[in-house]
């Protein structure tokens, strides 16, 4: 399992890339390997706002259907496209072109909510279960 | 995640393969088994084009031998095993005397005097206690031989070409629901031609300490890619595809054969009584209580176990398994139905009034005959 430096991490299993106002959003390595095959993923649509901690789309796979967690505040500007032709890039490439959608983050000062996790943490996490 | 205070989940003769083939292991009915070695989705298209090689060794297998045996049986099952020719195979069920299923089984006669019931893995306890009760009295004996059998099923449209070089026996003499007694890589098998899968294929019953060896052989002879190992999360959907019940969802005490579209399997005509045979008398007289049937998801979200099935907005039926279905590309799932709802699905008005509530969102589903998918014809 993959938890790669640079990114932050939510205990419901997202990543989040931060780009000076851009905040890349997909979900973790140990969270793909969990699902399963991933047939379908319901995005949140560009333009609409999202809140932390808030239920923002749903990723299904063939035994399974959880809920995705947006890690920020702010509005989405783009949705990976790629993901509705070949949800498998979830699988394949959680940390790239499994990325799922793009927030401009609601703080202009570039301050992220409480409660995400750095790489080590997450990896603490998840270290013990499968 | 594992609590430590649970006891441990049984292994089965190959579970130290599954480990070294790297399977995402999960305790199913109290066994350790693979729930996948890789994507079940690519393990699932592999035995639709191909072969996969499952370890059953969970299912339950339960000897009954005796003079009596097959009368025990006919009085125990709502089948008719007395009329089963020695070397073949027939799907049956056991109920409660109130008609509820508490097991669906496959039954081979071995012999004249033998036969071996296998169960699901859930249900072998319960399955081994009530057919010792109901065999009571009579000259059979019952005996739960479980821990005596590996069971390796080979299953697909390369099935037979992959197993016929190692069985010592013309796999054309194999008939579909069969099973004999046959050497496969060199062990003594009991090798049916049986499957849960909606393919050709076969279920070789061997020693456990034959196991890791016949495996190794099997893959052998399906290497260059025409054979994967294929875990229970394929098995699933495969099964579902083929439409295929599966006890805990389809099956259970609450709901009769009646119900799951399998009335076929009660046998009254048989000479004697048998448990349950008058509730089932009367269910099968009266109006079904509700109706098994298939549904198609209109959108990409999976009708999934417990969601209601609603008619003009109203919850009129239950999802009993829903799955994305990798052959057909859209999710499949199977429901009871209120039978009123269900004959007027079936009809040309019903476009727009039929849905599953996934989630809070109904999300409009058709209704389509059963099974999902059937195997091409041209193929065994």
């Amino acid at each position: 399992m993959t938890v790669p430096p640079g990114l932050h991490y939510t205990p419901e299993h997202e990543w989040v890339a931060i780009d000076g106002s851009i905040a890349s959003v997909g979900i973790t390595d140990h969270a793909q390997r969990a699902l399963g095959d991933v047939v379908y993923v319901s995005m949140p649509a560009a333009g609409s706002a999202v809140t932390a901690g808030e239920p923002c789309g749903e990723v299904e796979s063939t035994k399974s259907v959880s809920d995705i967690y947006s890690p920020v505040d702010g509005e989405v500007t783009e949705v990976n496209e790629e993901i509705n032709d070949d949800p498998g890039l979830v699988n394949a490439d959680p940390y790239g072109a499994g990325w799922l959608f793009r927030v401009r983050l609601a703080t202009a000062d570039g301050q992220l909510p409480p409660g995400l996790l750095a790489p080590a943490d997450y990896a603490e996490l998840t270290k013990d279960t499968e | 995640m594992t609590d430590p205070d649970a006891s441990q989940p049984r292994r089965t003769p190959l579970t130290a393969v599954h480990e070294r083939l790297g399977a995402t292991l999960t305790d199913f009915a109290g066994w350790l088994m693979p729930l996948r070695y890789g994507s079940e989705l690519a393990e699932h298209r592999a035995v639709r084009t191909g072969a996969g090689l499952f370890d059953l060794s969970h299912m339950g297998e339960i000897s009954v031998t005796g003079p009596d045996a097959a009368e025990a049986l006919d009085y125990a099952l709502v089948g008719n095993l007395s009329a089963l020719a020695p070397g073949r195979a027939r799907y049956t069920m056991i109920c409660a005397p109130d008609g509820g299923v508490l097991d669906d089984l496959i039954v081979y006669r071995l012999g004249g005097e033998e036969f071996l019931v296998v169960a699901n893995a859930a249900n072998t306890g319960v399955v081994y206690e009530e057919l010792r009760q109901r065999a009571g009295g009579r000259a059979a004996t019952v005996s739960d031989q479980t821990a005596d059998y590996a069971l390796i099923a080979v299953q697909g449209p390369r099935a037979a070409a992959i197993l016929a070089p190692l069985a010592s026996i013309e796999l054309t003499g194999v008939k579909y629901y069969t099973g004999r007694a046959a050497q496969v890589a060199g062990a003594a098998t009991l090798l049916a031609r049986t499957g849960y899968t909606g393919e050709d294929g076969f279920e070789i019953f061997a020693r456990p300490g034959d196991a890791e060896r016949l495996w190794a052989a099997l893959s052998e002879a399906g290497s260059g890619g025409a054979l994967v190992p294929v875990g229970l999360a394929a098995r699933d959907t495969l099964r579902l595809e083929a439409g295929m019940p599966l006890y805990g969802n389809e099956l259970g005490p609450d709901v009769t054969p009646f119900d799951a579209g399998l009335g076929r399997v009660v046998k009254f005509d048989k000479p004697g009584d048998f448990v349950g045979r008058a509730a089932l008398a009367e269910r099968a007289q009266g109006v079904p209580r509700r109706t098994l049937a298939g549904l198609a998801g209109q959108s990409r979200r999976v009708p999934r176990h417990g969601y209601s099935v609603l008619w003009d907005g109203q919850a009129r039926g239950t999802v009993t398994s829903g799955a994305p279905s990798p052959t057909l590309g859209m999710p499949i799932a199977l429901a009871y139905l209120d039978p009123a709802v269900a004959r007027q699905a079936d009809g040309d008005g019903a476009r727009g009034r039929l849905a599953v509530d996934i989630r809070g969102s109904a999300e409009p589903a058709v209704l389509v005959p059963l099974p999902f998918y059937r195997r091409p014809a041209d193929r065994g």
